[in-house]
């Protein structure tokens, strides 16, 4: 009865919620778990064929929402937490959002995005079938602590459900020691240098199994790459979906195990999400004869390189920590059009209020001859211009209104303006790309 | 003129954007006409020679990564504190600041330090984390940063290196933050620290010239308006709430 009224009340809060304009992604979750704590725990006996669960820093929310969207090409039902809620009151807003009001409920998959430090907990209640990890790079150390730290909850967490298949990245050692966990894997990596080679802050330089210095025959970014620690044999693991022949120019096109694939989307970490997705399928025994059409149907979330049509495109990219912004900046520098750039950095609690790592983000990188103007904005706009200053970029706007920022660069003589934001900008920017859509004043005739 | 900055382990120590830091002072000297040269120092060398060096900077890390580093510095730990006690400059930031201590006791074992100051560290229960302000009695203006740190240090007869106004300090509601001792600035603030701190920066900046050119009187002027303004907002929210 109890889990009855957590639904009810969960239910009826989602719709309230919307009603003023709300996500309610969490939220209805995070009620329905104070009447009924254990409400996620019966999720197997509704799930047919398999549970998924994605972690990893960067990348869960896209691998997440595509292997979604493969699935459901299918044609199987699907639950998944599309709008990357991915605490424990995320996974019940799923849950209860997918429950009829008897509690019922009835699919095939259940794709999971689940925060690394939260899968400790969400394990006790869940045991899933797969678990896919992207990837561990340096994030919100305030929030999260050092990557030692998120590296021992997922040890755990993998301790508690034997039997589940591992879905790595190849190219990143500080997953595929997680092997070690379960004795076997399925690994995924592209397999040939494609980027130019970054001095960026590396992380994972350092072996993680016996604390040498690895040797690296090329890096894509961060530690990813070809490792090899010379002291303890411990390397880079042969991939089982493995790319090659990578081509950046829009559209990118590589081979997926020798099987030709050409995508819409933009950056080269889209790669990984692509292949991880393309892994965790195999793990689960669905075919990937037919991938590439698989995901024709798929629509990036918000901010993931989003285009908004005005006179000249507006290209919205969310990132969060250095390896994302490092990224979206080799994105950014990708396109040969003249642009302008906005980038806004908050330090609200889900940004990470510790704003240092702008400084282990490669900014200067940003200027170049197709550069127009530059613009910094968001709540630590003056740390973010303080961080070009010390690294001679000019910066030709500091400007507190999103708004009349990208009115600047919409007015300005550039073929193209990219918005790069982290957290609690993204809903706030979008939001505001939209209402300049709507006023009409810079659309396209 | 010239001065030279050896930068200590950043293969090691480098969890919280120290890169800016070393940015800072180096810019802040090649703006006004003086040469600086950045020396790394990081664990695949062996040879340690303060002899011309003019700043030593040593950052912060993780528990694993500092463990390495202080049994490399141990090695040194001579050489450094002749270096401090012939008023050599040196910024120490969080894991660094640690490190110049007599010991850090962790849970399960104790990390030697090198004994330059008269402090020690335990670890604490829960880390002190968030925004930080301190008031400095020997520059102008206050220090902001961000501290974020499991141990809790305790400087004896040191003199801090300022009040705090907001956060934490040294440990829970201590008071006091960081070491000022000799040329040597230790503190938990990161942010990076120099970057938002510019008068802090020029201090340690003058220590070194007046150390090195006994006739060298005062750094000329920067345009600092916008350190000003990104200290001073950092300064108004969260003194003024």
């Amino acid at each position: 009865m109890r889990k009855l009224l957590a639904i009810w009340s969960g239910k009826l809060l989602t719709v309230a919620g919307r009603l003023i304009g709300k996500k309610s992604s969490s939220s209805p979750g995070e009620y329905a778990l104070r009447i009924y704590p254990k409400l996620v725990a019966d999720l197997r006996k509704h799930i047919k064929k398999g549970i998924i669960v994605t972690c990893g820093t960067n990348g869960k929310t896209t691998t997440n929402n595509l292997l979604c969207s493969a699935l459901e090409a299918k044609g199987y039902k699907v639950i998944c937490n599309r709008l990357g809620a991915n605490m424990l009151n995320g996974v019940a807003t799923t849950y209860l959002q997918a429950a009829n009001l008897l509690g019922d409920f009835e699919a095939d998959y259940a794709c999971l995005e689940i925060d690394e430090a939260y899968t400790r907990i969400v394990f006790d209640y869940i045991k899933p079938d797969v678990m896919v990890i992207t990837n561990l790079f340096r994030d919100q150390l305030d929030r999260y602590g050092e990557i030692d730290i998120t590296t021992a909850i997922l040890k755990e967490a993998i301790a508690k459900v034997p039997g589940m298949k591992l879905v790595l990245n190849a190219d990143d050692p500080l997953c595929v020691r997680f092997k070690e966990e379960t004795g076997k894997a399925l690994f995924y990596g592209i397999s040939e240098k494609v980027l130019e080679q970054l001095d960026d802050t590396k992380e994972g330089r350092f072996c993680p199994m016996c604390g040498a210095q690895m040797g690296f025959k090329y890096y894509h970014y961060s530690q990813l790459g070809d490792f090899e620690c010379k002291k303890c044999g411990f390397k880079r693991p042969r991939p089982d979906v493995e790319v090659k022949n990578v081509s950046l120019k829009s559209p990118m096109s590589f081979t997926v195990n020798g099987r030709p694939m050409k995508i819409n989307y933009k950056g080269f970490y889209n790669i990984y999400n692509l292949i991880a997705v393309y892994a965790a399928m195999e793990a689960l025994g669905e075919s990937t004869k037919d991938f590439a059409s698989l995901l024709g149907n798929y629509k990036p979330q918000i901010g993931r390189m989003q285009e908004f049509a005005f006179k000249k495109p507006v290209i919205l990219s969310l990132s969060k920590n250095p390896a994302g912004f490092n990224q979206a900046i080799a994105t950014v520098n990708t396109d040969d059009r003249k642009k302008d750039v906005i980038i806004a950095i908050n330090d609200l609690a889900n940004d990470g209020r510790d704003v240092s790592w702008l400084w282990d983000v490669d900014f200067d990188k940003i200027y170049n001859e197709n550069l127009n103007t530059l613009t910094t904005t968001g709540i630590r706009m003056w740390d973010i211009s303080l961080r070009f200053k010390y690294s001679d970029v000019k910066v030709d706007y500091m400007e507190a209104s999103m708004k009349k920022a990208v009115k600047t660069a919409l007015e300005s003589d550039s073929e193209v303006v990219y918005v790069l934001v982290n957290y609690t900008a993204l809903y706030p920017t979008e939001a505001v790309l939209n209402e300049l859509l709507k006023e009409g004043r810079y659309n396209a005739d | 003129m010239r001065i030279n900055i050896l930068h200590l382990y950043p293969d090691l120590l480098n969890l919280y954007g120290d890169k800016g830091n070393i940015e800072c002072l180096r810019k802040r000297l090649l703006w006004r006409g003086i040469d600086a040269r950045v020396i790394t120092h990081t664990c695949d060398d062996r040879d340690f020679d303060l002899s011309d060096t003019d700043i030593v900077f040593v950052g912060g890390g993780s528990d694993r990564e500092q463990k390495i580093v202080c049994t490399r510095l141990l090695e040194h730990k001579r050489q450094l504190k002749e270096y401090v006690e012939d008023n050599g400059v040196l910024t120490a930031v969080c894991g660094g600041y640690q490190l110049l201590g007599r010991y850090y006791k962790l849970e399960d074992e104790t990390i030697e330090g090198l004994g330059i100051l008269d402090i020690y560290t335990e670890q604490g229960k829960g880390r002190l984390i968030g925004n930080i302000v301190l008031e400095a009695d020997f520059i102008n203006q206050k220090i902001v940063g961000f501290e974020n740190h499991g141990g809790r240090t305790y400087i004896g007869s040191h003199k801090p290196l300022g009040k705090v106004l907001y956060g934490n300090g040294n440990a829970d509601n201590a008071g006091a933050e960081g070491v000022l001792y000799k040329n040597v600035v230790a503190t938990y603030l990161h942010g990076p620290l120099f970057p938002k701190n510019p008068k802090l920066c020029d201090y340690v900046l003058t220590n070194a010239l007046k150390r090195k050119y006994p006739e060298f009187k005062e750094l000329s002027p920067l345009d600092d308006e916008l350190e000003n303004i990104a200290n001073g907002y950092i300064v108004n929210r969260f003194l003024n709430k």
